[in-house]
């Protein structure tokens, strides 16, 4: 059938808006949905990172809420490394706040591609029963082979040893740099020593077999087929431990004990 | 002799099955079917946008001027793959994270576009949501065989629970790893195809 060209072009707009309809009516009545499920999603990769849940074991919202009663949510000035209590950490976002001018500032190039630095960056206390901070998980994010990952490194409270690491959101080649979500490989983490002596970050994934944290402090067996990613993450912890992340920090918080 | 409808829903199933004779969809059969789980919530978008597609295009299909009419189906197919992506993500967020982009890529399922256009263009709402049906499950047919198939041997599991022990956690199976590489679904959609068509000689294309 033939229609004029003024028929067309309404029937496409028709057709247009109705669908835009429906899309955005769907996007707008699930996103509180989706956002609970995102910071869920988040928390428990805190989590695991932290080793209070066990990676990939299915765990409800509320056994997450529960474990989150021990858990005390801190805002720190980078730059100072003090904690902020002007602001309120749960309703802070801390990527939406490293977007914007006022509360970001721009940072010399450096291999983990961050190109602003918030303010202020969440950091998470694990506390034990008394009350006492017993793990401190920092929020790390930079460059590897096709994007940037972000993760979590838990720490000990004595700041230098590891205690996990996992990360949530990353676009590495599935198989090969993807395998940083790997339990096997995030296993390899615990016990590891972040930093040396002087204090100076000291942790590296290298190439090649490693020994077990006694034999090995500072050092972490690299991703097979996946040197640039692995380099990343050397590279970001090396970056989120350093004097523009959270060393200030880890340096005040080691004083005050 | 069977109904209309009953022929536009029964005949994907085995007769005239997207995958197994027309080779459409294997893109997503092969990435998504590495766990039964993925396979069933894929099968389910699959179904839900391939039913409402056909549905809505048979509607409109006498007003749709036929010199826009394939922009038109995209248009529809592809908010439809949008809001059956949302609700996943609100209601099966882990499943939607594994699955992650080839929800989005149903829009490129060869399945869905083929139906509108040889199907629902030319027949009404009813037979055409029956076709929609039919043309889902069978879809869903293969993804799921395949999807047991690889979790099984590849993983030792099914839906996630152990079913054969694995070595590694002190039982006794030692998992095939062919299973779960994309090579792993080549095999087994290559011998359901092959006995497909040994039961069903005449579903074997002439040699030409």
């Amino acid at each position: 059938m033939q229609h004029s060209v003024r028929y067309t072009i309404l029937f496409a707009a028709l057709v247009c808006v109705v669908c835009a309809i429906l899309v955005s009516t769907a996007a707008v009545s699930l996103s509180d949905l989706q956002d609970a499920n995102a910071t869920l999603d988040k928390r428990k990769n805190m989590l695991s990172a932290a080793g209070l849940i066990e990676a990939g074991q299915p765990v409800s919202a509320q056994q997450v809420e529960e474990i989150f009663k021990n858990i005390k949510t801190v805002a720190v000035d980078l730059e100072s490394g003090k904690e902020n209590t002007d602001i309120d950490p749960a309703n802070y976002d801390q990527q939406k706040a490293q977007k914007d001018p006022e509360m970001s500032r721009e940072i010399p190039p450096n291999p983990s591609v961050i190109k602003r630095l918030p303010t202020y960056a969440v950091v998470y206390h694990v506390l034990d029963d008394q009350g006492q901070v017993k793990m401190i998980v920092l929020p790390i994010e930079g460059y590897g082979l096709w994007g940037t990952l972000y993760g979590f490194l838990a720490l000990d409270a004595d700041t230098k040893t590891i205690r996990g690491l996992t990360y949530y959101q990353h676009k590495e080649t599935p198989g090969l740099g993807g395998e940083v979500d790997n339990p096997s490989w995030k296993a390899l983490w615990p016990g590891r020593v972040a930093f040396d002596e002087n204090w100076e970050p000291a942790i590296k994934v290298i190439k090649g077999k490693v020994g077990p944290p006694s034999e090995a402090p500072h050092q972490v067996d690299g991703l097979s087929g996946a040197t640039i990613t692995s380099r990343g993450v050397t590279n970001m912890l090396d970056f989120w431990l350093g004097e523009n992340g959270f060393g200030p920090y880890l340096e005040n918080f080691r004083k005050s004990r | 002799m069977a109904s209309p409808a009953n022929k536009a829903f029964l005949d994907p199933l085995l007769e005239n099955n997207p995958i197994a004779l027309q080779v459409l969809g294997i893109c997503s059969a092969l990435a998504v079917t590495t766990k039964l789980e993925t396979s069933i919530v894929m099968c389910a978008a699959v179904v839900f946008v391939l039913t409402l597609s056909n549905f809505s295009i048979s509607l409109i299909r006498d007003q749709i001027p036929s010199s826009i009419r394939i922009i038109v189906q995209l248009t529809i197919i592809a908010s439809l793959v949008i809001v059956a992506d949302q609700l996943l993500k609100a209601y099966l967020f882990e499943i939607s994270k594994q699955l992650s982009v080839f929800v989005g890529l149903i829009i490129t399922n060869c399945i869905i576009m083929g139906r509108a256009e040889a199907f629902a263009m030319q027949n009404g709402p009813a037979l055409s949501v029956a076709d929609g049906l039919g043309n889902g499950f069978g879809y869903s047919l293969v993804l799921i065989v395949t999807g047991t198939i690889r979790e099984l041997f590849g993983a030792g599991k099914l839906m996630g629970y152990s079913v054969l022990p694995l070595v590694t956690e002190g039982g006794w199976y030692n998992p095939n790893g062919i299973m779960l590489t994309s090579a792993g679904a080549f095999f087994i959609i290559g011998f359901l195809i092959w006995g497909l068509r040994t039961w069903k000689p005449n579903q074997i294309e002439e040699e030409g």
